[in-house]
């Protein structure tokens, strides 16, 4: 009995809903067979590209690109997704898949400079060989998402999958699928934002709305906003109705966007964020990321506010 | 289902003959401790072993697992490539494992052999193993299998069950793979009826001779996980505990690992690692953030996840503990988990 690695083939329930559980599961081994995919092992891919994305160079965006046309095939995902990217030698580390699955040929990774592995991948150059196991974990209800507005609300370097996010709606072929899209993205500073030609442009277009906010800024030059995220979002004041906030960002972020959000009418049960968890396997077997019941890595990352609210706060 | 009765005398023989198709893991007393190993002849089994320090586990879930090997050198075109180490998944027998650490194969199933994924390594070993039960007529006075969905002459999680009957062991098979197995096995002799009831009553007794803990497992299924998480108890339950882990390596049902690379003159090879909850390096980010740093966290996610995570999140009856024992035999503390359950279920806040 072999299962797929690709990621269409599972059912993964996002948990959006405060009484779906984790799938009753027999107890019996199931012995059937003794072809088994590892799903430890990654894709070979090598580094095509590397930008380096805010003025403190700690944030890096490597562009990868599969050895084996067939690893790409397999590696079918959605926006929210990640993956673990992997180096020989070094280790794996848990990523957001920046790349909109519309974007084919490559993946995105912006990777953050914090630890042993990242530290290394800071220092590689274009051409070099890694891995990227994945993807993995649950991913923004998109179905669900259709037909709405979308509120999408970051801060710092938690945009990645925000990016992906955004880059998948805006495609022609999904646009048309969501109403009104609303951005709310602010860095401590200019110098500090993601994807600043992309911010630019969007910025441009009639089908998304964008604010752009600093917390600081000396330039006299700075045309958008300036202020914390979660004032921006009040000033802003997007439209709960039919609505649903994605929002990703630093704890002290989401701690004071969520009120902000409530005084705007969305229900928890409508605002999604993605969460962050130290991570070895990424398929749920390694045991390190769970909050209570749910391993973070599987029946995450995604999580909607009103579900992570029956859970432990031990994350 | 086949049974048969192998004399005392002629136990040698039987393993033996299991020897010949298959390379068989029993109880072999190393230095103080009994451990799992491989048997060169069939002297070396200690038929008198209780149980284990170590549990079985090892022989599926590795202490150490070579998962990927690769090259680091330059000139080597698959420089950094993973490729997957060569394994044996040759057809073994675990003799006279207890029935307890049989179930606990079973428990840890679920989080290895899954409909989304399946792990290689674990899926293959249990595939190629079949596991030879010894039912135990003599619990120890750590044991609380009864109590917790198994017991002493359980033959849920074994393909054979053994019974010592005095003069001989009754060996009575319990799965297709166990038929398999006993077919090989010559030496064995047909079961009487004064026999059979002495294993019926060696059943009885080796079940009454435990003390049924009135768990209250329902108990804890029915109480909101969030509840329990808050209560003040853990605060006693902690208080001792040093972290050192022992319970989580010696405990048939700890699955958690962590994966390492390791370099060595240009080789590599990716490790996966027995790891525990009990170490605040388990769970630290690399911002620094630790959603367990504090060992009262850790010490309570030990006991909730077998308690309650477990039985919540795949809708079981069954914790993930077979009341084996060994964490109450081996904590350096004197924790004792079946006191740490019953302060889970009893502490009802009930309205007076």
């Amino acid at each position: 009995m072999e299962i797929p690695r690709g990621a269409d083939t599972r059912v993964r329930p996002y948990r959006g809903d405060a009484n779906s559980k984790g799938g009753g599961r027999s107890l019996q081994a199931r012995n059937g067979g003794i072809e088994v995919e590892n799903p430890y092992l990654p894709y070979p891919v090598r580094i095509e590209s590397i930008v380096t994305e805010t003025e403190d160079r700690n944030l890096k965006t490597f562009k990868l690109v599969f050895l084996d046309a067939e690893d790409e095939a397999k590696f079918r995902y959605h926006a929210g997704q990640f993956a673990e990217l992997s180096i020989a030698g070094q280790g794996e580390i848990p990523i957001g898949i920046a790349s909109s699955p519309t974007e084919e040929g490559y993946l995105l990774f912006t990777v953050n400079k914090a630890g042993k592995v990242t530290n290394y991948l800071h220092n590689m150059k274009e051409g070099d060989i890694m891995g990227v196991r994945g993807p993995l974990g649950n991913w923004y209800p998109w179905e669900t998402l259709e037909g709405r507005n979308v509120v999408i609300i970051g801060g710092g370097f938690a945009f990645t999958t925000l990016r992906s996010s955004i880059v998948y709606m805006l495609d022609p072929a999904n646009r048309a699928r969501f109403n009104d899209i609303t951005v709310v993205y602010g860095a401590r500073s200019p110098g500090l934002l993601l994807y600043k030609n992309e911010l630019i442009q969007w910025e441009k277009r009639d089908d998304i709305t964008m604010h752009i906010t600093v917390d600081g800024t000396n330039d006299p030059d700075w045309k958008y906003n300036v202020g914390f995220v979660p004032a921006i979002v009040k000033e802003k004041a997007p439209d709960s109705d039919n609505a649903y906030a994605l929002v990703c960002g630093p704890p002290v972020m989401i701690k004071f966007t969520l009120p902000t959000l409530a005084e705007l009418g969305f229900p928890p049960e409508r605002i999604i964020t993605s969460l962050e968890m130290r991570m070895k396997c990424g398929i749920g077997m390694c045991g390190r990321c769970n909050i209570g019941t749910e391993l973070v890595c599987k029946d995450g990352p995604v999580f909607t506010f009103d579900y992570l609210s029956t859970l432990p706060g031990e994350y | 289902m086949t049974e048969m009765y192998i004399p005392k005398n002629k136990i040698d023989d039987a393993v033996q003959e299991m020897m010949a198709q298959h390379k068989v893991f029993a109880p072999v007393l190393q230095g103080r401790f009994h451990d799992f190993a491989p048997l060169s002849s069939p002297e070396e089994v200690d038929w008198e072993c209780r149980n284990t320090r170590l549990s079985p586990k090892g022989l599926f879930h590795r202490h150490s697992e070579r998962m990927f090997d690769y090259s680091l050198s330059k000139d080597d075109p698959e420089a950094g490539i993973l490729k997957e180490s060569p394994k044996d998944f040759s057809p073994r027998v675990v003799l006279n494992i207890r029935p307890c650490d049989a179930r606990a194969l079973q428990l840890v199933d679920v989080n290895f052999d899954t409909p989304e994924y399946r792990d290689p390594w674990w899926v293959k070993r249990r595939e190629a193993t079949t596991l030879v039960g010894l039912a135990c007529n003599d619990p120890c006075s750590t044991c609380f299998c009864g109590s917790v969905g198994t017991g002493p002459f359980d033959a849920a999680g074994v393909d054979v069950l053994l019974v010592d009957a005095g003069e001989g062991y009754v060996a009575r098979a319990c799965t297709d793979k166990g038929e398999g197995l006993l077919a090989e096995i010559a030496s064995g002799e047909p079961v009487t009826a004064e026999i059979r009831e002495k294993v019926e009553a060696l059943k009885k007794q080796a079940e009454t001779s435990m003390a049924d803990l009135h768990l209250n497992l329902d108990l804890i299924a029915e109480k909101d996980m969030k509840e329990l998480f808050n209560e003040e108890f853990w605060e006693d339950v902690h208080f001792s505990c040093i972290n050192c882990g022992t319970c989580t390596f010696l405990c048939p049902t700890c699955w958690c690992f962590d994966i390492q690379d390791e370099v060595y003159e240009g080789k590599g090879m990716r490790l996966r690692n027995w790891d525990s909850c009990m170490y605040p390096l388990f769970t630290l980010h690399a911002s620094g953030h630790n959603p367990r740093d504090q060992k009262l966290q850790r010490v309570r996610q030990r006991f909730m996840h077998k308690f309650k995570y477990y039985l919540d999140k795949y809708e079981t009856a069954t914790p993930a503990c077979v009341g084996c024992g060994r964490c109450v035999q081996h904590c350096p503390v004197n924790i004792d988990i079946r006191e740490v359950v019953r302060r889970m279920a009893a502490s009802c806040v009930c309205p007076a």
